[in-house]
């Protein structure tokens, strides 16, 4: 007769976590950052098809790491949330602290849920408002948790090393200039030194309060790029090609997977406290 | 805050399976599975008439330039012989390089709007990339023909669509039947219970080769010439200095004239008609 094994809870949710973690660890980095004019945000990501910063709606924008198809269905179901609200109510009803929360709610279901396997994504969620106060970006795990981040954020694969470099270099109210080429910066730095990404391997894009349409997502296309970053010196591509959806997880995220850091890192680490479920 | 079951979006449940299911990029497909009430033509109406019951609005004027379209619109709505509101708008950027001008019952078809509207973006957002011109036109003729049951009791929506089609590099018109029908108008159509008239002005007035400003000048004579001789389009207001509505839709995107912009022209053609009442006079042969 077999011995039923006993996981105990606690074993049970680090496991979850520890898979999710590894997955989101081995795509690359997404940086938010606020500028004066609003939110931006950037990413290492060589196709031109499939992207990691989208609309969501007028003021409120989505980026993600980890599993493609995964954060995509997350992406259409955010914009049919804010779609329909929209329609039911008002545009100035939609508001990015709703889809923070909706957003939680279903991550939270998921990865304590015992039937699912927990989704293998970090998201941001940022939402603009009249003046760089009114600005927030909510940065949400695998697990449910919410955060509200202020000035930069980093979630990916090396999001410690990118974080870090942020941190030493980062001021409030930068031109878009000046927080796009810091933001590239730091997303070449590594530990062993610093690379000049391709400005063709790079997703920018920005929600900018001073467009005069109402919605404020913009694309930054590489010809645009180019030009604001300027001169960088000879570019090197990632030589490594990314992993994420093209993997299946069970077979990558096994035994004999290399370790990985928990690719946890916030821009300041008093105001993470959790926002409050809506009342 | 209450709100009610339908609406995820404001209480603190996991999102809805059925909003993570991909497949449909249409706004209007998702609502009709998911909250079909708010579809402006899901409705049962009682049998009978119902065209008495609400505002209609009345002349959409839209005619190409080179480089673009300009559509304008009346102020007026009507009920029966009643002015029902005097500075109505009906003419709607659809989305960046469109726009839509509404004749017919004057309050489904501000909803159908906001409903067009929200489908465009919707697919944009979804897909990462914008309709054709003609893809457009396509899912507001759908849009229109889910209203048939409706138009058949009186309250009929009949728009007109208008923008700039980069594959074409030029302006297009599309003007539509109650029952979806789609037909695309070639340098300038005019819908609503004016339009006989503004067509008219607009055969006399109109060249290929106007200019973005005199195409606009030409729209507003002829939504004069409507306002003329139909009791249901509105002259220009000059006591109370309200104007038609104009959108111009060119290569950059669209935007609606400023009121300032609309009253120069007014004053002008005004100022013309002051000279001769029927406006300015076409060479005979």
């Amino acid at each position: 007769m077999s011995m039923p094994f006993y996981v105990s809870p606690e074993q049970l949710m680090k496991d979850r976590a520890d898979y999710a973690r590894k997955g989101i660890a081995r795509g690359r980095s997404v940086v938010a950052v606020q500028y004066a004019d609003g939110v931006l945000f950037v990413s290492e990501n060589p196709s031109q098809a499939l992207h990691k910063v989208s609309e969501i709606y007028d003021r409120i924008a989505f980026a993600a790491v980890g599993r493609y198809n995964e954060f995509e269905n997350l992406r259409i179901a955010g914009v049919r949330l804010a779609d329909m609200r929209g329609y039911s109510y008002d545009r100035r009803d939609v508001t990015g602290r709703g889809l923070a929360n909706a957003y939680a709610q279903t991550l939270g279901t998921i990865f304590s849920s015992g039937g699912e396997k927990p989704y293998e994504v970090e998201l941001f969620v940022a939402e603009i408002g009249d003046a760089p106060e009114d600005d927030q970006i909510y940065r949400l795990t695998y697990d449910g948790q919410v955060a509200d981040v202020h000035n930069y954020a980093v979630m990916g694969g090396a999001a410690d090393v990118v974080a870090a470099y942020l941190e030493e270099r980062y001021a409030p109210g930068e031109s878009l200039d000046d927080a796009i080429r810091l933001a590239v910066s730091a997303l070449g730095h590594t530990e062993e030194g610093d690379r000049v990404i391709p400005a063709e391997d790079l997703e920018v894009a920005v929600l900018d309060r001073t467009r005069s349409q109402p919605r404020k997502f913009l694309r930054i296309l590489p010809a645009r790029l180019t030009q604001l970053l300027g001169d960088r010196g000879p570019s090197e591509p990632n030589p490594e090609p990314e992993v994420e959806s093209s993997v299946p997880a069970h077979a990558a995220s096994g035994a004999e997977g290399p370790p990985s850091p928990p690719p946890t890192s916030t821009g300041s680490g008093d105001d993470d406290a959790p926002i409050a479920p809506p009342g | 805050m209450s709100l009610s079951a339908s609406d995820p979006f404001g209480s603190s449940a996991r999102i809805p399976a059925s909003y993570m299911v991909p497949g449909t990029s249409s706004f209007s497909d998702f609502l009709a599975g998911q909250a079909p009430d708010l579809l402006p033509s899901r409705r049962s109406l009682p049998a009978g008439q119902a065209v008495d019951l609400a505002p209609h609005g009345t002349t959409i004027v839209a005619a190409t330039f080179p480089g673009g379209v300009v559509m304008a619109g009346d102020r007026r709505a009507t009920m029966g012989n009643v002015i029902a509101q005097r500075d109505i708008e009906k003419v709607f950027p659809a989305d960046e390089f469109s726009a839509v001008g509404i004749a017919g019952s004057a309050g489904i078809a501000v909803e159908m709007v906001r409903l067009f509207q929200t489908e465009l973006e919707h697919y944009e957002k979804i897909e990462g990339t914008t309709l054709s011109m003609a893809g457009k036109a396509n899912r507001l003729a759908a849009l229109i023909r889910s209203n048939l049951g409706m138009a058949m009791q009186g309250l009929a929506v009949v728009p007109l669509f208008a923008g700039f089609d980069h594959a074409t590099g030029g302006g297009r018109i599309f003007s539509y039947d109650v029952t979806g029908g789609r037909y695309e108008e070639s340098a300038f159509h005019s819908v609503g219970s004016g339009s006989v008239f503004a067509r008219g002005s607009l055969k006399k007035l109109y060249r290929d080769d106007l200019s973005d400003g005199d195409c606009v000048v030409a729209v507003v004579q002829a939504l004069y010439d409507a306002a003329d001789d139909d009791s249901a389009t509105g002259g220009p207001d000059l006591t109370r200095r309200i104007f038609p509505v104009v959108h111009v839709i060119t290569a950059d995107g669209g935007r609606r004239l400023p009121d300032a912009d609309v009253a120069d022209v007014a004053d002008r053609v005004i100022s013309g008609r002051m000279q001769r009442p029927d406006g300015p006079q076409a060479g005979l042969s």
